[in-house]
């Protein structure tokens, strides 16, 4: 089933045009991953997802992406309401100034939910979803700063977790982090797919092949190809996709 | 003579001056302190705080009127210089490029190069010239006004020096805007703006001019806001040009109270300043 539909969209910062004329489906409840040399849009076409690109000046998009059938830059959709079922997670962790729990609760909190027995719960269960929960259960109230680098990224996975998405983007989510954090993150995704509908930018070959069900291969603002990820890695349809897979250049 | 010892001769030199530089800054600073402790300690005593002023002629009393009466001025002038200087620095840091943004910025700057005496002229004029009474009022509006460009463009700067990801990290949950800034980025940047306030105080808790015709002097205990006040400052000025010894005794005591004060305040700036740079590198 498809989760989210893009038919011919367009993107532009100003005059200059950085995404051409995109179409994809992605399927509900999967992983896909976005590849392609650094430039090539692939954030840009994230963040267009989650209308991230919103609060950029000068920004302007043509064509037509939607969710569950429903038109993502339509009149009937708000903004601020599509990105709590859209969660994101940066390249560069970001959790706030706060402590562990203010940062898993934040979402919850601006949401209105007040509740404190059922704050401790969501905070808990996103926690443990974001495999995190047994490294910082006893110093819940400490400064999210005082975490590792992978700590904190899987702490602003917990956080998007907690609002409950449908929907997980992710820009790079391992780049800055050492190999077992990575493999941790990595570990993560496969068992959120069960419940998530993932989309992942990464520019590391072998992690589009473990982790994601699909993959699309972007290339100076164009989609190249995009199929199974077994397709896009074993037997590419075209020649510069499997140039990049391969290693060739990139 | 090879480079090397060129280069090495040129950047020993170089430090040598340096080094120099920094202790001819740093000189003046330390004579004055000293200069002003050793003159005032005589008059430092338990008295000092506690008493009131003697008159005319008898030596001993204190400056407690106007020790109070400063922290009284410092009180209304943060009071009303404080919210207004916060919400226009939160207003330039969101919306930098608007016309309105580029006046305000403008007025603050022109504000904060106004001659202090200037600000005490316009705080007679409008407070109390109507009522044709100096007051602790007058005075702490006048003190305020000198407040309020620092507060205005500290707050800006602060607010800008937090990590872009931040707000992203709170849209991206579903935030509106406003609601990124006043529980995200306002927080993060707090102590930076709060050193900003105690910068904008430790700036007007040494100001004369604007008192001298505003908030006037008082020589008697007064915490009525619309009665004239004593001040640390003018109290220095008119013992300082009295004839008696004591009293200018008792005004050098009084300016190292006031650098004390200035000294104390910039250090917990500098302090807080630090606890901004550490919270902003995760
Ligand atoms: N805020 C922006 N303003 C102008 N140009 C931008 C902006 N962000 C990205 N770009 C440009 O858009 C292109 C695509 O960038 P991006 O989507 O970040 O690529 P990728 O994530 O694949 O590295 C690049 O040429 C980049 O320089
Ligand atoms: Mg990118």
């Amino acid at each position: 089933m498809t989760k989210i539909h893009v038919r011919d969209f367009d993107f532009f910062y100003g005059a200059s045009k950085v995404l051409h004329g995109i179409s994809m489906d992605m399927p509900d409840k999967q992983v896909t991953a976005l590849i392609g040399p650094s430039g090539c849009g692939k954030s840009t076409f994230l963040r267009s997802i989650n209308r991230m690109n919103d609060i950029i000046p000068d920004a302007r998009h043509d064509g037509l992406i939607e969710i569950d059938g429903k038109n993502v830059y339509g009149g009937g959709t708000d903004a601020v309401e599509l990105r709590r079922r859209v969660g994101m997670v940066f390249q560069k962790s970001n959790p706030f100034p706060k402590s562990i729990f203010d940062n898993v609760a934040y979402g919850l909190k601006i949401g209105g939910m007040r509740n404190r027995r059922q704050l401790n719960e969501i905070v808990e269960k996103s926690l443990t979803r974001a495999a995190l929960w047994d490294e910082v259960k006893d110093r819940l109230q400490t400064s999210a700063f005082a975490l590792s680098g992978g700590q904190q990224q899987r702490l602003c996975i917990a956080r998007a977790l907690a609002v409950d998405p449908e929907i997980l983007l992710m820009d790079e989510p391992a780049s800055a982090l050492d190999p077992i954090a990575t493999a941790k993150i990595e570990e993560l995704i496969y068992e959120l797919k069960d419940n998530f509908t993932i989309v992942i930018v990464t520019h590391n070959m072998q992690q589009a092949a473990r982790v994601s069900d699909r993959t699309a291969f972007f290339m100076l603002g164009k989609l190249v190809e995009y199929s199974e990820t077994k397709t896009i890695f074993m037997n590419p349809k075209q020649k510069m996709t499997e140039d990049y897979v391969t290693g060739r250049f990139g | 003579m090879s480079v090397m010892v060129r280069r090495r001769i040129v950047s020993r030199i170089a430090e040598t001056l340096c080094a120099g530089a920094v202790l001819l800054a740093l000189v003046p600073l330390a004579l004055i302190l000293f200069y002003v402790l050793r003159q005032g300690i005589g008059a430092l005593n338990i008295a000092f705080f506690t008493e009131m002023p003697k008159p005319v002629g008898e030596p001993g009393g204190g400056m407690a009127n106007a020790i109070v009466g400063t922290l009284i001025l410092i009180g209304i002038a943060a009071l009303f210089a404080v919210p207004i200087g916060c919400v226009c620095g939160i207003h330039l840091a969101e919306y930098p490029d608007t016309k309105f943004s580029s006046v305000v910025r403008f007025a603050a700057d022109v504000m904060n190069g106004v001659p202090s005496i200037v600000v005490g002229i316009f705080a007679y004029g409008i407070v109390v010239l109507p009522v044709k009474r100096f007051s602790a009022i007058a005075g702490g509006i006048a003190l305020g006004l000198l407040m309020l460009p620092i507060v205005v463009r500290t707050t800006e700067e602060l607010l800008r020096l937090v990590p872009a990801g931040l707000r992203e990290g709170a849209l991206a949950l579903g935030a509106t805007r406003g609601r990124a800034v006043f529980t995200v980025i306002v927080p993060a940047a707090l102590p930076g703006i709060l050193t900003g306030i105690l910068v904008a105080i430790a700036r007007v808790a040494g100001e004369t001019a604007p008192l001298l015709f505003t908030s006037f002097n008082n020589r008697f205990w007064s915490t009525n806001l619309g009665q004239p006040i004593a001040s640390l400052t003018v109290q220095v000025f008119s013992y300082a040009i009295s004839p008696y010894e004591d009293w200018h005794r008792q005004a050098w005591a009084g300016a190292f109270l006031l650098v004390a004060i200035i000294l104390t305040l910039s250090i917990l700036a500098r302090l807080s300043v630090r606890g901004l740079e550490k919270m902003n590198r995760p």
